[in-house]
């Protein structure tokens, strides 16, 4: 039995960025990368099912990432996935979420583990659609947003409660194998010990390249992909007024709001 | 055929609100003598012609489903239906949990151009382009779609405002391939409260955000929004924790704060689905110590400042 959990090192931007000379992305000396927040709570999914088992479970972490992916890979073997797969090809650069799913579902074809988990969205670009579209490559049932699982490894379906908006629920029965995209809170992700960050560091990382997955150089980048990035850019946004001063004179301003509101409500 | 094809949203009976915000935003794109046709799927589509009548709306294509709610298989096999018999330049979804559960895999299945959380849409020279955010909204993008015959998007909801009139619009019923859906929906749950806030019903509230970093700090802006009189409201991280009720999480999977007129945000960065729950509120103030927090992109007055500082001076003044 095995779950595969997709993975993803996002980009936040540093306090002073600058935009490519294209036009077309930030200079990457300006981003700050890391393991993106909705994965950590997906790979805790697996690593729990995986404890809860009477059977062996592994945990395979996979990323489609340049080289500087391994630190969040390490991260997820730390925090206890049994090994990672990184796929990278120079022709991968610049694919959108569709190009990178397609990619995923190849190296899920050749895993086949009974889940594959995804974060709902990831903390940069927020697509909200890798997940799905690896869903649909591999023609598996998939659900996205799922905010609490039970599964039993190696039974035919799960059950999980997809969360909605405004505080709804809703509960579904679903077959697997099956594609999951997993909401932030479904668990308390772990931090790693020093102990198991040392151990990470001699699990393999198994590194694919585009051929190595049966895949070629049409089906990623632009032309394996559904839109294009033309232009970006740093909206004009709306800007608060900021109330200046030390901190006694900020609340003191502070709460003559509060009382204009207060005398305005009586 | 072409056109636009618009998917209206229901749960539970009830049409969302963003299904007309998609007719508004279908308007900011069709060309003269395009027609726009909104499709409902539902075990009785009929129900819905009467508040789908709109001002803009051509065509309302109702589809009778078997599932009652809204299931995965079934929305990619009908809409997919739909697509292939009414060919349509531009389908537009909303940017919502039931559109995660099927949209990417219809448009990567279909070949379609996609972009999703678009908030901005245009036709230069018949070119379809489309504005999403980027780095944790921090840019705007624009993206288009070369070589697409027919491009998805799912639009970003409470951004394109519903149209005012109604229309009378031919209804056309589609008949949806029957499906073997893989998934079987159960039941619903109500969030259960963890107390008897009414977030939706405060006028002034007084939330919470990550700034806080640990919970027996919660005691101190529970004890001041008492003495202040605010509604002690959070964002996501700190319900998830379980440092409040989930009741008391203002967003887009939490609560809307509808009756708010004044909202102090302190430690809360401001991320979209926060906003989606406080953003049209009159008077915002934001306190954060970042002063790039993305919260002071919708607040009318903002503090840089230490949340803790700020909350004790503040204190001595009630």
């Amino acid at each position: 039995m095995r779950i595969l959990v997709a993975v993803k090192q996002v980009a936040a931007l540093d306090e002073d960025f600058e935009i490519r000379g294209d036009g077309r992305d930030v200079e990457p000396e300006f981003l700050i990368r890391d393991l993106n927040e909705w994965d950590d709570f997906s790979l805790e999914e697996a690593v729990k099912i995986k404890e809860a088992a009477a059977e062996p479970v592994e945990v395979v972490a996979v990323s489609v990432a340049a080289e500087e992916a391994d630190e969040s890979l390490r991260k997820c073997l730390a925090k206890g996935a049994d090994r990672a797969i990184r796929v990278w090809d120079a022709a991968i650069e610049g694919s959108d979420s569709i190009a990178i799913a397609r990619v995923l579902a190849t190296v899920a074809k050749r895993e086949a583990p009974q889940l594959l988990f995804a974060g709902v969205q990831s903390s940069d670009h927020s697509f909200a659609s890798t997940g799905i579209a690896t869903a649909a490559f591999l023609g598996w049932p998939h659900a996205a947003v799922v905010s609490s699982l039970t599964y039993a490894p190696g039974a035919a379906s799960a059950v999980f409660r997809r969360e909605l908006e405004g505080g709804l629920l809703h509960e579904v029965e679903i077959q697997c194998p099956a594609v999951l995209t997993i909401q932030l809170g479904i668990n308390t992700p772990r931090y790693a010990s020093l102990r198991s960050i040392k151990q990470a560091a001699a699990k393999p990382i198994e590194v694919l390249s585009l051929a190595d997955v049966g895949l070629s150089a049409a089906d990623v980048g632009d032309a394996g992909s559904s839109s294009r990035v033309r232009r970006m850019y740093v909206p004009d946004k709306g800007r608060a007024q900021l109330i200046d001063g030390d901190a006694a004179e900020q609340a003191a301003r502070l709460a003559d709001i509060i009382r204009e509101f207060k005398g305005a409500a009586s | 055929m072409s056109g636009i094809l618009v998917l209206a949203e229901q749960r539970r009976g009830e049409l969302r609100p963003v299904s007309l915000e998609l007719v508004a935003a279908a308007q900011a794109l069709r060309r003269t003598g395009e027609q726009v046709a909104v499709a409902v799927l539902a075990r009785d589509p009929e129900r819905f012609v009467a508040p789908l009548s709109v001002a803009g709306v051509d065509e309302i294509l109702t589809v009778k489903v078997a599932a009652s709610e809204f299931d995965a298989d079934t929305f990619e096999s009908a809409v997919g239906a739909l697509i292939g018999e009414r060919n349509p330049d531009v389908i537009l979804v909303a940017h919502s949990v039931d559109s995660f559960g099927f949209a990417a895999a219809l448009a990567a299945r279909l070949g379609l151009g996609f972009a999703t959380d678009v908030f901005k849409v245009e036709r230069i020279a018949d070119e379809l382009i489309a504005t999403r955010g980027g780095y944790g909204q921090k840019v705007s993008v624009e993206v288009d779609f070369p070589g697409r015959r027919s491009v998805l998007l799912a639009i970003r909801g409470n951004v394109f405002k519903p149209p005012e009139g109604t229309a009378s619009p031919r209804v056309t019923a589609f008949e949806a391939p029957p499906v073997a859906s893989r998934t079987s929906g159960r039941e619903f749950i109500e969030l259960s409260a963890g107390d008897d806030v009414d977030m939706t019903a405060a006028e002034f509230i007084l939330t919470i955000g990550r700034g806080i970093g640990e919970e027996a700090k919660v005691a101190q802006f529970r004890e001041l929004a008492d003495a202040i009189g605010a509604t002690l409201g959070c964002s996501r991280p700190i319900a998830d924790a379980g440092w409040l009720p989930k009741s008391r999480q203002v967003g887009q999977s939490g609560k809307t704060a509808s009756a708010c007129k004044l909202y102090i945000a302190m430690g809360v960065s401001g991320a979209i689905q926060h906003l989606a729950g406080m953003k049209h509120v009159n008077t915002i103030v934001a306190v954060n110590s970042d002063a790039e927090a993305s919260i002071f992109g919708v607040a009318k007055y903002g503090i840089v400042g230490d949340i803790f500082e700020i909350a004790e001076q503040l204190r001595v003044l009630f």
